[in-house]
């Protein structure tokens, strides 16, 4: 078993572990967690370490690294097939990181300990397997584990409106990942092995358009096999009229949940659409892309619109989220150097940033118990360690330079501005309503007479700090010097780009 | 082969016609208290016969009794799975039918028919093989004499079967007329060779479906199977959702591939219609119908166990579909979702009925909570219930990628889209017996102990439902074998 199996499957050895803990000794349970996951983080780091930059993955398997290849049900040609690359190994490096600190986060949480911390591992293996999966229907299982413990996550930690946010999750994301079912199943059936000659799940035998047959010669086939995939990737994203579930979900989560949620699982469906859609059915991409650059415009516009009116400071963080898959969709759709990189980036960069943000609220929360944003005020006399970071956060959200995501934001617009002005013109404008929020947000909470109610509410503690400093530090340290990424991006990237009409 | 040779082929059968005579008489020397004596029994029968059966599982298809049965492996296969299946409602049965004997006794009768439905080569046999199984089907849904649901399920079952059974007798009655031929491959031979009207066939062929459709529960012949499922004692629930269906199924792709179709002459793993009366396509509206029918009928039920009644129409509905595409990819898909099918709708009957004496019956209130009280048993619930939905990585999952695969190999995409679709909607009732045992905490209710027994029995039922989501090779390998079916006299 390679190191990729290892990191990946650590926290369900920890799950395993856990079960056999007795459900009184909390704090065993709590350590398992916290060390299976960092284990993983652990290796997920030292392959950083080893990374080879000169490969550039994508569509061959000598180009993959940490590739471990068995074959798992023969009859079916299903196999046991992960690597990364340049494009996966940023986010499995992410999803390590976020599993980690999400323990950390989740330190406190009230009841049902047992059943949390092992809903969890589950979840962050499932993570961590969809971005390493090379089979389609490896990729599939991962995919669709994940929606197991996060119903149970939402639905029973959550917020009062538990049950309705998580059956809403579960039905959305079942719905589009159903229809990824189909699409699998009719790649499988409409690609040959180039060895044996039979069909194959492997995806890089997808990949090679020379193995396609029969409904992927047509161009319907193709088209309408792209439209299903696309909406199962764009729930998760969510894309525009598929975000509904979103606000919901991340609203009622706990905190932990709603970072891997925001940090991770959003980042799927932008992943998967790369990583799947493109190379499979490249023409298709072409075809659609304005339809996506145009779909990208109206995320970002919508969700900074939408987030300008929440009451709730959750929800805020949770529009802002839509928003910035935006620019995600934007950069992709472009095609150009500049716009696919900056597109992934991002997928980076909002990881970091909004898991803070989402940390950042859940701190709050847990002192006063709301989150309505009229009932702070003033909160940088009580807390102002607490205002320094959240600053920090919520300047780095909107773009400012010297953070990841004016890196990524300055990108996109780069590379999509030569191919859609219009569009990326409106886009820009997206900057300006972001900006226009967040500092509304920031003045009404933090700056201002203080609330007081508030005089005497507690800083921010060692624990929280330990989880926030990290990830401030690596987004002014990416905002600075994003080389070590984009280096890894650009190499898979670039060279995606060949494929594409 | 003659009479006299073909009794040798036929030595499961005869051993449960003798266990069966051998347990009515030891039942007369036991006294009460000692009766579970006979379930024991009933079970090492069935149990027996099963592998009696798959004793022959390796021997050349042939035809027995001068073409009235035929010995192939696809026949054989049902036969293991009826008899395995008989056995594990033993088990389920045990603790309420401790003292009726007569109820063991009854169900190996059923896996004496259960035998024969899945080998018949003749219309004759069709009929007998599918009235063995009727009959005591009424007998055992109608077992609590004194129970009105039970009987009034009883009643409606009866009545239904006695219909269905005739509108299909005088399909079969149509379609000797039109070949002049009981035999089911001569049938078949003249069908294909021509000079048949389609419009008459195409009535037989709704008149036959009537029956089948009836006994495997398919729309529009479904209406007895939420009142029988729900009035009917559980175990029996259990059993009429599993046992008899299997055997319905073989039933019907047994009267696919002969009347209906026979096999095309390059490739022997496909069929094409003997007469063309748009089988395929009248089969996809069937099943869509079936399908939704059951999952949106399931969307609104408070008690699980009729929940389960509509669910398993849904189920039917996933099969059918399958059938459309007359190749053995489908039969094979079939085959092996009835082998998933069967731990995991036993799984939930079973805790079903282990639990609803001590949660106070079986509505999905009575569950609230359940998760905190019996977690092992609530966990095992969820399997089941995600595992019917098809979610990864349970073994329901698997079942259903075959049968979808079946369907898209072969182009049908929107129906498969349909079937895809009608899973999602099942997803918002299982999940609702979810949602009541862990998301529903009730701290004024006390844990639940159960019994070693019952937690065995989840284990056996829960474990393959786990294992055969991630790991399903060499189960698929023997239903992949186990498509041989015999042509001929």
């Amino acid at each position: 078993m390679g190191l990729l199996s290892l990191a990946t499957f650590f926290p369900l050895l920890g799950m395993v572990l856990i079960l056999f803990i007795p459900k009184k000794n909390i704090s065993a349970i709590k350590i398992v967690a916290l060390v299976t996951t960092f284990l993983s983080l652990v290796l997920t780091s030292y392959m950083w370490s080893q990374y080879d930059y000169s490969l550039h993955g994508i569509n061959m398997e000598s180009q993959f690294q940490f590739v471990e290849h068995f074959s798992w049900i023969a009859t079916y040609h299903i196999e046991y097939f992960i690597g990364v690359d340049g494009l996966s190994f940023p986010m499995v490096w992410l999803s390590s990181l976020l599993s980690f600190l999400a323990i950390i986060a989740s330190w406190n949480i009230p009841k049902a300990q047992k059943g949390y911390f092992s809903l969890f591992l589950l979840l962050a293996t499932s993570m961590m397997g969809v971005f390493v999966s090379l089979d389609f229907f490896l990729f599939y299982v991962f995919w669709e584990v994940m929606l197991l413990p996060m119903y149970f996550l939402i639905g029973i930690w959550g917020g009062p409106r538990r049950e309705y946010a998580a059956i809403k999750f579960f039905l959305y994301t079942l719905a589009g990942s159903v229809l990824m079912l189909l699409a699998m199943l009719a790649f499988y059936f409409n690609v040959t092995d180039p060895v044996t000659g039979g069909h194959t799940f492997n995806m890089l035998h997808m990949f090679d358009q020379n193995n396609h047959i029969g409904l992927l010669k047509t161009f319907d086939g193709r088209f309408w096999l792209y439209i299903a995939l696309f909406i199962g990737f764009a729930i998760k994203v969510p894309v525009f009229p598929f975000h509904t579930w979103l606000p919901d979900a991340h609203v009622e989560a706990p905190t932990a949940i709603s970072v891997i949620l925001a940090g991770i699982l959003l980042k799927m469906g932008t992943y998967g659409l790369i990583r799947i859609s493109y190379p499979i059915l490249p023409d298709i991409a072409r075809y659609t892309s304005y339809a996506l650059a145009v779909l990208g415009v109206i995320n970002i516009l919508y969700g900074a619109f939408v987030a300008m009116a929440q009451k709730d400071l959750k929800k805020l963080v949770a529009y802002s989220s839509v928003s910035h898959m935006g620019f995600v969709m934007l950069g992709m759709a472009v095609f150009t150097e500049a716009g696919i990189n900056g597109a992934v980036f991002q997928m980076f960069s909002h990881g970091i940033i909004t898991a803070m943000l989402f940390l950042l609220v859940g701190v709050i929360y847990d002192r006063a118990h709301h989150r309505e944003i009229d009932g702070f005020g003033g909160l940088a006399v009580s807390m102002p360690v607490y205002t320094g970071i959240a600053s920090l956060a919520f300047f780095a959200a909107l773009g400012l330079p010297g953070f990841t995501g004016f890196i990524a934001e300055a990108m996109v617009f780069i590379g999509a501005f030569p191919v859609y002005r219009v569009l990326t013109i409106i886009a820009a404008l997206g900057i300006i309503i972001t900006a226009g929020y967040i500092l509304w947000m920031v003045q009404r909470v933090f700056l201002g007479k203080l609330n007081p109610k508030y005089e005497n509410i507690g800083d921010i503690n060692t624990r929280e700090l330990s989880m926030l400093i990290p990830l401030g530090i690596l987004t002014i340290f990416f905002g600075i010097y994003p080389m070590p990424v984009l280096n890894m991006m650009k190499m898979s990237l670039n060279y995606l780009l060949t494929l594409i009409p | 082969m003659s009479n006299l040779n073909s009794i040798q082929y036929f030595i499961p059968e005869l051993f449960l016609t003798a266990a069966i005579l051998a347990l009515i008489i030891v039942d007369l020397f036991l006294k009460r208290k000692q009766k579970s004596i006979i379930a024991y029994l009933s079970a090492a029968a069935s149990l027996v016969a099963g592998f009696l059966a798959y004793q022959q599982f390796s021997l050349p298809a042939t035809s027995i009794f001068q073409g009235m049965l035929v010995l192939d492996s696809f026949a054989i296969f049902f036969k293991i799975l009826a008899a395995f299946s008989t056995v594990i409602v033993v088990f389920i049965s045990l603790d309420k039918f401790r003292e009726t004997a007569e109820y063991f006794i009854l169900l190996l009768i059923v896996t004496l028919g259960m035998f024969i439905m899945p080998a018949v080569n003749d219309i004759l046999m069709i009929i007998i093989a599918m009235e063995i199984v009727g009959l005591i089907s009424y007998v055992l849904a109608g077992i609590h004499k004194t129970d009105l649901k039970s009987t009034e399920a009883a009643l409606k079952y009866m009545i239904y079967g006695a219909v269905s059974t005739g509108i299909m007798a005088f399909g079969f009655s149509l379609i000797y007329g039109l070949t002049g031929h009981t035999n089911l491959y001569d049938i078949q031979m003249t069908l294909a060779s021509g000079h048949v009207n389609s419009v008459a066939m195409f009535i037989a062929f709704m008149m036959v479906l009537a029956g089948l459709g009836y006994k495997i529960a398919m729309v529009p012949f479904h209406f007895w199977v939420p009142d029988v499922y729900e009035g009917a004692p559980t175990p029996v629930t259990a059993f009429l959702s599993v046992g008899p269906k299997a055997a319905g199924f073989a039933l019907f792709i047994r009267f696919l591939v002969t009347i209906v179709a026979h096999p095309s002459s390059g490739a022997a793993d496909t069929f094409v219609q003997n007469v063309d009366i748009q089988a395929p396509f009248l089969i996809a509206v069937l099943a869509v119908l079936t399908m939704t029918l059951g999952n949106f009928s399931a969307l609104n039920q408070k008690n699980i166990k009729r929940m389960l009644g509509y669910s398993a129409i849904a189920h039917v509905g996933y099969m059918v579909m399958a059938l459309v595409v007359f190749n053995k990819d489908a039969f094979g898909a079939i085959m092996f979702y009835m082998i998933v099918y069967l731990f995991m709708n036993f799984g939930a009957f079973w805790i079903l009925e282990s639990l609803s004496s001590k949660l106070g019956g079986e509505d999905i209130e009575h569950y609230k909570g359940l998760g905190y009280r019996d977690s092992f048993t609530a966990v095992s619930m969820a399997v089941f219930m995600f595992s019917l939905t098809g979610l990864p990585p349970l073994a329901g999952f698997i079942g259903k990628v075959y049968l979808f695969a079946a369907v898209i190999k072969q182009g049908w995409l929107i129906l498969a889209l349909l079937g895809v679709l009608n899973s999602v909607v099942s997803l918002f009732y299982y999940v609702s017996v979810v949602k009541a045992m862990f998301l529903k905490q009730d701290d004024e209710l006390a844990p639940i102990q159960t019994s070693l027994y019952h937690k065995i029995m989840v284990l056996i039922l829960v474990v393959p439902t786990l294992v055969l989501g991630v790991y399903w090779s060499p189960v698929i390998e023997f239903t992949t074998n186990s498509i041989g079916l015999f042509f001929g006299r």
